[in-house]
């Protein structure tokens, strides 16, 4: 089956954070099913969504990112028995936050795809996609470009400094 | 500076034919840090790994990333391959290129441009990956297997027979399962009941075998090698300490027209009762919502004649924690039921065959107990609503199978064979009978399958009508069912005196709750999930738990008993070692900033964190902090990212690791 493949003037950069039991294996399912979605995203494998902490949104967003997907197991299928829960409830509130700041909250999407449910991560990955082409992209954490960043060391001089200092 | 070698596999045509490899590892080649790159066709054979590991000691290399298919496919083999060349096997990771890249997207422009992308990223992340050593835990040689049916005994005799204790539980008051209501077994047309009961006694009887029957799983804790399991046991009412199986307490009960669910509810049964004459534990239960004793407080005859004193009717259910090191999940299937929609489910049902309302109207289960020796009707095929012998019968194949816009699209691939097994029987007992069949296809892969299926049309004379039926109604005391033969291309009416229904195998009532307590996955129709649909099985994803039986697909008797003696080796393979290594995933805490609010502790589902003392030299308590049991950690994360003094941190996926990989975003 040949799938005729449109050219966009704009192509979003889309960055999925996935847990690897759930959401992971349901793309690779959308794999070996040999099912087509557009090819903007950009999958980082976590263990579980509880893993996933929102400066990494911030952050995906600050680096080039123009849509975010947050995607795990269904409630009560959680490999880690809660993990989705907390993830779920720590969400809810960096929404909140975001809106506040004044991202549109059409660019981050959460979605629950489990292992067997290949269709729906290629549904959930066109719908963003395209949602987000038709918004173009997204320039406002970008400018903070310059800023210097936390690399993610928790052993640095600098974070002992900030440490110390709280005494 | 990093000396990360960058291995780009063709995996046949499956990546390159959509992927262009070599520019992927020309660019991997040209990312600081890396110091080699290439591509070749099949890196997972053998001298696909060979040129990893001289890669390896060539290169001095530091750090591998095979750019490939899934890490679910083939991490452990190139981890293995590392771990050979002298590197840690943590130092290697794989880029998804094939089921996240060149499967799902045509243009290979875009397609090259993305797995170049996935290759960049995962450089980061072996560049700041860290060598970690295997933690070894010890394992509970004793193994649990849910679910008394062909598949749980099989496994379970299995498991013993090798010398190892077994725990089997049943929900039902007697093990046994589907496979002890049939009447004869395709395509030998043995006595189900002959070569089924030995097995039972087999187990009852097995000195490794401890047997819990009238119970269920509660509550699962713990991982591979090392399970708690609480088990409830429902409260039988009947002692069974005490309960000789001598069966007066069933004769006397005064209450004796309760539909017997073994037969289908074709037979009766009193409230107090076992569900057939060969269950084994042989020990009754009551019925409580059906015995006049719990309902009104007036009768006690079942306590009056027992003689050693075992009916109880205080009982209450009991709960046992039992540790195990492996768990063989064997809950095998329901029917399919034609009854109107039920609710929030996707499965509708057959409104044009009156929803179940029409009594002669049956479906292939109540066949076979109507054809068993043992069954309502001692044998005798006779009809649901006046006894009579029917003369004309009419099979349906795929009711419920094979239809999306009933809510299923799979194949149940038993009903061909015991439809055609069905007809055989029919015309051995009813001689001037005449039986159709309307079918789509006749499905009969297996050995001996065919043969069995051409022997029932050619030499039992039952009429296969490949079409399907539209519409069924009670005329007289007829059904007219009318349908459609798509060879002649003609309209079929025919006034059958019983309908058999081969309703499609679904998943047991409640799989899915099983599953949630197991954490092991499952598909839309609630089977469970094995880990890989070739290679894997009779695994699940989650280590230390394998599949056995219809609970994972549709399956007939032996497929069902390969599975579970599959299933058995496997727990035999993970028993033949004293220690178990596991995934060092786990997270670990930095004494120095972590501030002892435990918000950490609070998150954590494993129970893995506990409060340490941190004291000077003259035992003066300085602070408390987090501790995390590194057995019990499962690995999730979930405190990490809860830490709000980034104090704690899961190996293998570090802060600093994903830090990196948003960057080369």
């Amino acid at each position: 089956m040949h799938v005729e493949v449109t050219k966009h003037d704009f192509e979003p950069k889309i960055v999925a954070f996935v847990c690897t039991w759930c959401t992971y294996a349901g793309a690779d399912l959308a794999g070996t099913s040999r099912m087509q979605y557009p090819p903007n995203v950009r999958v980082l494998k976590f263990p579980c969504t509880g893993r996933i902490d929102p400066v990494f949104i911030l952050r995906a967003f600050q680096k080039g990112a123009d849509g975010v997907l947050v995607s795990g197991c269904h409630p009560g299928d959680c490999h880690y028995m809660a993990g989705n829960f907390h993830a779920r409830r720590r969400f809810a509130a960096f929404r909140a936050l975001l809106d506040f700041v004044g991202v549109d909250l059409n660019r981050l999407q959460f979605s629950w795809v489990s292992a067997a449910e290949g269709g729906k991560w290629v549904d959930v990955v066109t719908e963003l996609t395209e949602r987000v082409r038709t918004m173009g992209p997204m320039p406002e954490f970008k400018e903070l470009e310059h800023e210097e960043q936390w690399s993610g060391a928790i052993n640095t001089p600098e974070l002992k400094e900030a440490y110390d200092s709280i005494g | 500076m990093s000396r990360i070698g960058v291995f780009v596999c063709h995996c046949g045509e499956n990546i390159s034919r959509t992927v262009d490899v070599e520019q992927v590892a020309k660019a991997a080649g040209e990312i600081p840090g890396v110091a080699f790159s290439c591509d070749y066709k099949y890196m997972c054979s053998d001298p696909g790994q060979t040129l990893l590991k001289k890669a390896v000691a060539e290169h001095k290399l530091d750090g591998v990333l095979v750019a490939a298919c899934s890490p679910r496919m083939h991490e452990k083999t190139f981890r293995k391959a590392a771990e050979a060349a002298g590197l840690n096997p943590y130092l290697c990771e794989m880029a998804n290129i094939r089921e996240h890249c060149s499967w799902v997207h045509e243009d290979r422009d875009m397609a090259t441009a993305k797995a170049k992308d996935i290759v960049k990223l995962m450089v980061e992340r072996v560049r700041k990956g860290k060598s970690l050593a295997p933690i070894t835990v010890p394992v509970t040689k004793r193994a649990l297997v849910i679910g008394g049916g062909i598949a749980g005994i099989q496994a379970a005799l299995d498991i013993a027979d090798a010398g190892h204790r077994v725990v089997l539980v049943e929900r039902e008051p007697s093990i046994g399962g589907h496979m002890a209501q049939l009447s004869e077994t395709f395509p030998t047309l043995d006595c189900s009941q002959c070569i089924m009961t030995p097995k039972m006694v087999d187990v009852a009887n097995h000195p490794n075998i401890t047997l819990f029957t009238y119970s269920e799983i509660e509550k699962v804790d713990g991982y591979i090698g090392n399970f708690q399991v609480t088990v409830k046991h429902k409260a039988r009412s009947v002692d069974e300490s005490k309960c000789t199986g001598c069966g007066i307490c069933m004769t006397k009960c005064p209450k004796k027209k309760i539909p017997n669910e073994f037969d289908q509810g074709h037979g009766m049964r009193p409230a107090i009762y076992v569900p057939f004459p060969q269950a084994v534990p042989n020990t009754p239960v009551i019925d409580r919502e059906n015995c006049t004793m719990f309902q009104s407080g007036k009768c006690g005859v079942c306590a009056k004649v027992c003689g050693p004193g075992a009916v109880d009717y205080e009982q209450q259910d009991t709960f046992t924690v039992e540790d195990v090191g492996a768990i063989v999940v064997a809950t095998g299937f329901k029917l399919y039921t034609i009854d109107r929609k039920p609710e929030g489910s996707p499965i509708q049902g057959y409104g044009e065959f009156g929803y179940g309302t029409i009594p002669d109207i049956i479906d292939g289960m109540t066949f076979e107990r109507l054809a068993s020796a043992s069954g309502p009707t001692g044998g005798k095929i006779l009809r649901p609503s006046d006894g009579k012998e029917p003369k004309q019968v009419v099979f349906i194949q795929c009711v419920g199978s094979r239809a999306r816009e009933k809510g299923i699209s799979y194949c149940s691939k038993v009903c061909c064979m015991y439809t055609a097994k069905h007809t055989m029987l029919y015309h051995h007992k009813v001689h001037d009978g005449q039986a159709y069949v309307f079918f789509m296809d006749a499905r009969t892969p297996g050995k001996g399958y065919d043969e069995f299926w051409r022997r029932a049309v050619e030499e039992e004379e039952a009429v296969y009508i490949r079409g399907m039926v539209s519409r069924m109604y009670q005329r007289g005391d007829k059904i007219v069912v009318m349908g459609s033969d798509i060879q002649v291309g003609v309209q079929v009416e025919i006034e059958a005196d019983l309908v058999v229904l081969a309703t499609a195998v679904q998943p047991q009532d409640g799989a899915d709750l099983l599953a949630q307590k197991l954490g092991i996955s499952y598909d839309k129709y609630n089977f469970y999930s094995e880990a890989h649909a070739k290679l894997k099985p009779v695994e699940c994803a989650t280590a230390g738990i394998y599949l056995a039986g219809a609970c994972q697909g549709p399956k007939d008797i032996p497929d069902t008993v390969s599975q579970a003696s599959a299933a058995a080796a496997k727990v035999m393979t993970l028993f033949a070692k004293d220690k178990l290594e596991r995934d060092p995933v786990v997270a670990k805490v930095n004494e120095k900033y972590c501030v002892g609010c435990f918000a950490c502790k609070k998150v954590c589902a494993y129970g893995a964190i506990e409060e340490k003392e941190i004291r000077d030299r003259q035992g003066n308590l300085v602070k408390k902090v987090a501790y995390v049991n590194p057995g019990v950690c499962g690995g999730c994360g979930t405190c990490q990212a809860t830490c709000p003094s980034k104090s704690i941190e899961l190996d293998g996926y570090t802060d600093e690791q994903i830090m990196a990989m948003i960057e080369a975003l």
